[in-house]
């Protein structure tokens, strides 16, 4: 095991995938000589040079549009869209073009491609640079979408994004970037479609993505600590495909569901997955599903402000010890 | 002593030329100090300093009439400035304080002061742009005489938003000015890298009908002058202007980056040789402008923004029911009974 920060797990697993896949190669604006305004791909121009790994223009379109084109004719491209904000001026290509064209072609086209993306909020950067958007991407069929919480995650599941045969929107959480963890040596490949229990527990279940997960198990350490109240926390790692077997299964034990999600309130991923728990395991419910959420306002810029909206140990934390009082 | 040549003023007079420095050196005060207030952890999120590129501020607003319109790029703090919005707005709101601009809630990307004519600064590049064409539409339609002015980057010459609105302008004849302020890079990108051709603006501008319009940009009398044609153009119903400013960005691209991809040399190079407000300084004194009008200026700008600091320092951060509010136009953020 290797101790790697979450931002030099993407480097290591582009690098990984370039090293096995000559098809392999990666586009986005100041990403080679600069290595990324996070930082995420220092190195892989060094290593790689710049036939694979490229800086573009600021010209969104043209970079998804590209990346799809090659796809399509028998590369694996990975993209980047640095912030995750800026996928709507392109969002053509993520709604209509990479999600569909298979479908259309009734299988003659196919798009084996990743976008990473710096997603989340967190940074004081105000409406335009801090949204959680993996909701939006959940909505488009066609697509899978990926939001790793651990440095071991993002290297395993951007390594299994890259052997995808689908477009794969991959979100890395900005607040993440800088934590540290195990990252297994050599080959790290993970699967797509698998939850995880990260705390076992039996007395509720969090189902929780990308930061909200070290918060909803440091809220769930608090409520065994302060009141004896043990909680189980699935990091759901992928939203499609969605592993319901793993949350269903720990909602079956528990018997209570709360969901932790940093989109604003309508329409957040939380929302499906209390929808098929109230459809498939009513009878298994103890009480009411509870999602908590960012309120449905823009982000703001001011740190107090921001602290308040996206919810956090202590607000994960109160909301599930007055429900299950 | 032998008494010293002094140029005669031109089309530019005394009062305007120390308008102009004024503006300029309010500028680089208050970005210099925006620097320091990051430095003393004061600044939060992020922030993208104009040092180096106060004279295409200065130049605009100077030439703008009060009911012109603005629109911003998130390096901004320089155009919102240079329209007379108030210092202590301006830094509150980089340090996300109550009594700045937007009270904390927009953030150092999106300075807005609308009682200024400066109608927001965009974060998402090439946005702005179709933005100021649609307010120029609004002039044209409703007989106004004012002019849209959109500033924004050489690197945003490379997404369609700038194509579309250029285009669109022409079709139209709409009274908007489009600025470019070629600065060299994209974030940390050399520009030549990463376009097609040599002046990312200028070179596309026979594309849409228009003049190739390139012009020292760090040059205030330069600026001026050529914002002084665009906008009788404008008004007069002749349609758009692209313009070109050749410039050069003294600090980094926002506040995280220490410049690495700059050639050895380069800054200093611009710092000393091509500095807008060194060389506008030399200018008041060749034309005979007396060193104590300049210094005058000079402390004036600085205890106004050291005002301003204290005043924005002291400023509460803003209150938690605000978080709420201006969501819808009823003034809240409900969705649902
Ligand atoms: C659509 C979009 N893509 C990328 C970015 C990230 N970004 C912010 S500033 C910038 C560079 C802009 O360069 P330029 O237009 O030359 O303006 P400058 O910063 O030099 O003033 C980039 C790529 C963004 N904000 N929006
Ligand atoms: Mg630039």
């Amino acid at each position: 095991m290797a101790q790697l920060t979450y931002r030099e797990a993407v480097a290591a697993g582009i690098a990984q995938e370039m090293e096995r896949d000559e098809t392999v190669a990666f586009i986005g604006e100041d990403v080679a000589r600069a290595g990324g305004v996070f930082k995420a791909t220092v190195g892989l121009f060094d290593k790689f040079g710049p036939k694979r790994v490229i800086d573009t223009p600021i010209s969104e379109q043209a970079i998804l549009g590209a990346a799809m084109g090659a796809a399509m004719t028998g590369m694996r491209p990975i993209a980047e869209i640095m912030f995750s904000d800026f996928l709507a001026v392109c969002w053509d290509f993520v709604a209509n073009e990479m999600s569909k064209s298979r479908y259309m072609s009734d299988g003659q086209l196919k798009c084996p491609l990743v976008v990473r993306t710096g997603n989340g909020g967190g940074s004081r950067f105000g409406a335009q640079h801090s949204q959680s958007i993996e909701n939006w991407a959940m909505a488009i069929p066609g697509i899978k979408v990926v939001a790793p919480s651990t440095p071991a995650d993002v290297k395993g599941l951007l390594a299994a994004s890259v052997r995808d045969e689908d477009p794969v929107i991959f979100f890395e959480h900005k607040s993440l970037y800088a934590i540290k963890g195990e990252v297994p040596e050599g080959e790290h490949v993970d699967t797509l479609g698998t939850a995880k229990v990260v705390r076992p527990g039996k007395d509720a279940t969090i189902v929780a993505l990308a930061l909200m997960v070290p918060r909803a198990i440091q809220a769930a350490d608090k409520l065994m600590t302060d009141h004896g109240i043990d909680v189980e926390v699935v990091d759901i790692r992928t939203l499609v495909p969605l592993d319901m077997k793993t949350i269903s299964s720990s909602v079956a034990k528990t018997g209570r569901l709360f969901t932790v999600e940093e989109n604003p309130r309508l329409c957040g991923w939380g929302a499906e997955i209390v929808s098929i728990v109230v459809d498939e395991l009513f009878w298994d419910l103890d009480g009411p599903a509870v999602r908590i959420t960012t309120p449905h306002i823009p982000l703001p810029a001011a740190d107090n402000l921001e602290d308040i909206t996206i919810p956090s140990v202590d607000r994960i934390y109160s909301k599930i010890l007055d429900v299950l009082r | 002593m032998a008494k010293k040549k002094t140029l005669k003023n031109d089309d530019i007079d005394e009062k305007k030329r120390l308008e102009l420095y004024n503006s300029q050196y309010l500028i680089r005060v208050a970005e210099q100090r925006a620097y320091d207030l990051f430095l003393e952890n004061l600044v939060k999120g992020t922030s993208h300093l104009s040092l180096g590129q106060e004279a295409i501020a200065a130049g605009f607003a100077t030439a703008m009439q009060e009911n012109d319109k603005s629109f911003c790029t998130y390096r901004g703090h320089a155009h919102t400035l240079a329209r007379g919005a108030s210092v202590v707005g301006v830094l509150g709101e980089l340090m996300q304080r109550d009594c700045g601009l937007m009270r904390g809630k927009g953030g150092s990307m999106h300075l807005t002061d609308t009682s200024k004519g400066v109608m927001g600064s965009y974060a998402i590049i090439g946005a702005h742009l179709p933005m100021a064409v649609g307010s120029a539409w609004r002039a044209q339609y409703m007989g106004h005489d004012d002019v849209a002015t959109v500033f924004f980057g050489d690197g945003t010459t490379n997404i369609g938003a700038f194509h579309e609105a250029l285009n669109y302008a022409v079709v139209y004849k709409l009274p908007v000015v489009f600025v470019c302020e070629n600065n060299n890079y994209m974030e940390y990108t050399p520009i030549e890298s990463i376009t097609a051709v040599k002046n990312p603006a200028a070179d596309r501008a026979s594309a849409y009908g228009l003049d190739s319009i390139i012009i020292d940009g760090n040059d205030a009398d330069e600026v001026y002058r050529t914002a002084q044609v665009a906008y009788s153009k404008a008004r007069s119903g002749e349609g758009p202007s692209l313009i070109e400013c050749k410039t050069y960005r003294q600090s980094g691209h926002s506040r995280a980056d220490p410049g690495a991809y700059r050639p050895d040399g380069e800054l200093d190079h611009w710092k000393k040789n091509n500095d807008p407000i060194t060389r506008y300084r030399s200018r008041l004194i060749e034309f005979g402008v007396k060193q104590k009008i300049i210094d005058g200026i000079e402390e004036n700008v600085k205890r106004v923004v050291d005002e301003a600091t204290e005043e924005a320092k002291s400023s509460p951060v803003p209150p938690e029911e605000i978080l709420t509010t201006n969501v819808y136009a009823n003034g809240g953020w409900a969705w649902r009974n």
